[in-house]
């Protein structure tokens, strides 16, 4: 199959950036979608050009690398999978295809389709963690935990942070990333401590790096490759306000220590 | 920080203060609905309504005082919510897709403004009387002010009427996403209600816009005069 491409080209963060026209020709309708990249880069390679910048790692939709808005959806049109799982049997032959980085302020471009997602590094240098002792693994069931829990928790934690959900949002927003982490440490016994000072720091950092707030349009749960809930954010919604309401009585007990 | 300031200052508890003046202005919604539609009861039902509530000033200027606050910090953060989440996205894609998101979602900054435009208007129309000052001067044989000959020389100019109605569809299109919304931000979904809400919250809104529209519908009509 040929398919013609769009594709957003941009040398560096502070040049300025434009579409470029690419013909894929004699593509195998199961090649993905990085792997017609990969094709199309040697081309231009052989040209003598500079090859298009794309993220890409696993290539097994597990390490969340792979990005870029492909006709105007984060990870292309197919449902629950990232841009590496999506098949170029998805696209219709000769269909003329756009290819844009994910699009934020919180997420500055790198180089064509590469942008910078460090700032979800740092909400989880915020408060994505548990404090406590490295030690050998715990007896499995020394730790009671409902199972009901565990499942939810496992949900959330199925989040690879590769930021489709700010780059689907209209407003940019990162609540299903950050209530996903949020919520899956919060859930467990082990992150129950940690609960309150976890929700309050990462929602400072998340609002700090400039993405914006949730409109609860579903955007992001929609192109999610892990379908992650829009429920998690209603639980990040409780959890902070819950926060809110014990942090003053909790400075008081703090300061009287 | 302190909690206030985390209110007024972070995302979710600007989206918290949006929930709790949206419930408020919710609740007026329905209850101003619920007055209007004793129209439908003859003269004397709503007559007697307005007087009650006109004579009892504590009441009456508790409510405007309360909505009036309510409308302000509904629109003053809507507004800085709308300025961040642009700012949150420098560069707009050229292929424009919206993922799932309802129309009624993607605008709720333009048909809440719009609405407002309708309140100022509604007020200068049925309670500052500043369009007709004329209505002042209508009053039933009880002499109390004639609340009901004033709704139907309101509604009998078709112009009137139409721009009703489109405020009032765009109000319940505000809150078929509204009310759902305001249930998600203050964290009051799970697993188990998330789609009865949603559902009851567009049932909620076409039944407001039915409520609403029935009355100068009914006066053009001729059923109430």
């Amino acid at each position: 199959m040929n398919v013609k491409l769009r594709v957003w080209r941009q040398a560096g963060p502070d040049t300025p950036g434009k579409f470029v026209e690419y013909e894929a020709t004699g593509l195998n309708p199961n090649m993905s979608f990085l792997e017609m990249l990969d094709e199309v880069n040697e081309d231009i390679t052989k040209r003598g050009e500079e090859p298009i910048s794309f993220d890409h790692d696993c290539r097994e939709g597990i390490c969340g690398m792979c990005s870029c808005v492909i006709n105007g959806e984060a990870h292309g049109p197919e449902y629950k999978v990232a841009t590496c799982q999506t098949y170029m049997r998805s696209f219709q032959d000769g269909e003329t295809i756009t290819v844009e980085p994910f699009r934020a302020k919180a997420f500055p471009l790198i180089k064509d389709l590469i942008v910078n997602r460090s700032a979800f590094d740092r909400v989880i240098q915020a408060g994505g963690f548990i404090s406590t002792s490295a030690g050998s693994a715990p007896d499995g069931n020394a730790i009671p935990v409902p199972k009901q829990d565990a499942d939810a928790a496992m949900d959330a934690a199925a989040c690879i942070g590769c930021g489709a959900c700010v780059a689907a949002c209209k407003n940019a927003s990162a609540m299903l990333f950050v209530s996903a982490k949020v919520s899956h440490l919060n859930l467990l016994p082990q992150g129950k401590p940690e609960k309150d000072k976890r929700v309050l720091a990462m929602v400072q950092q998340m609002d700090a790096e400039g993405f914006g707030a949730c409109t609860v349009t579903g955007s992001c749960e929609a192109v999610c490759p892990k379908g992650i809930s829009l429920n998690f954010i209603a639980k990040m919604n409780r959890d902070y306000f819950g926060a809110l309401l014990r942090a003053p009585s909790k400075a008081k007990a703090a300061h009287a220590d | 920080m302190s909690p206030l300031l985390r209110l007024a200052k972070s995302s979710l508890g600007k989206k918290y203060l949006m929930a709790f003046t949206g419930f408020g202005l919710f609740g007026f919604v329905v209850m101003h609905m619920l007055g209007n539609l004793q129209v439908f009861l003859g003269p004397d039902a709503i007559n007697k309504y307005a007087h009650f509530l006109k004579s009892t000033p504590e009441l009456l200027w508790g409510a405007r005082l309360g909505l009036l606050a309510m409308v302000t910090v509904h629109f003053c953060v809507g507004i800085a919510l709308a300025i961040e989440n642009m700012q949150a996205r420098d560069q707009e894609y050229a292929v424009k897709r919206a993922v799932k998101a309802t129309l009624a979602s993607r605008t709720m900054v333009v048909s809440g403004l719009i609405v407002l435009s309708f309140i100022i208007y509604h007020l200068a129309h049925y309670t500052l009387l500043t369009i007709h000052p004329e209505y002042r001067n209508l009053h039933d044989d009880l002499g109390r002010h004639d609340v009901y000959r004033m709704i139907v020389l309101g509604f009998s100019s078709p112009s009137v009427v139409s721009f009703y109605v489109i405020s009032v569809g765009l109000l319940c299109f505000h809150l078929s996403h509204g009310i759902g919304a305001m249930f998600q931000s203050l964290g009051l979904k799970n697993e188990a209600y998330v789609e009865r809400i949603d559902c009851l919250a567009k049932i909620v809104a076409v039944g407001l816009f039915i409520g609403y529209i029935s009355i100068p519908l009914a006066v053009q009509i001729g059923m109430v005069k």
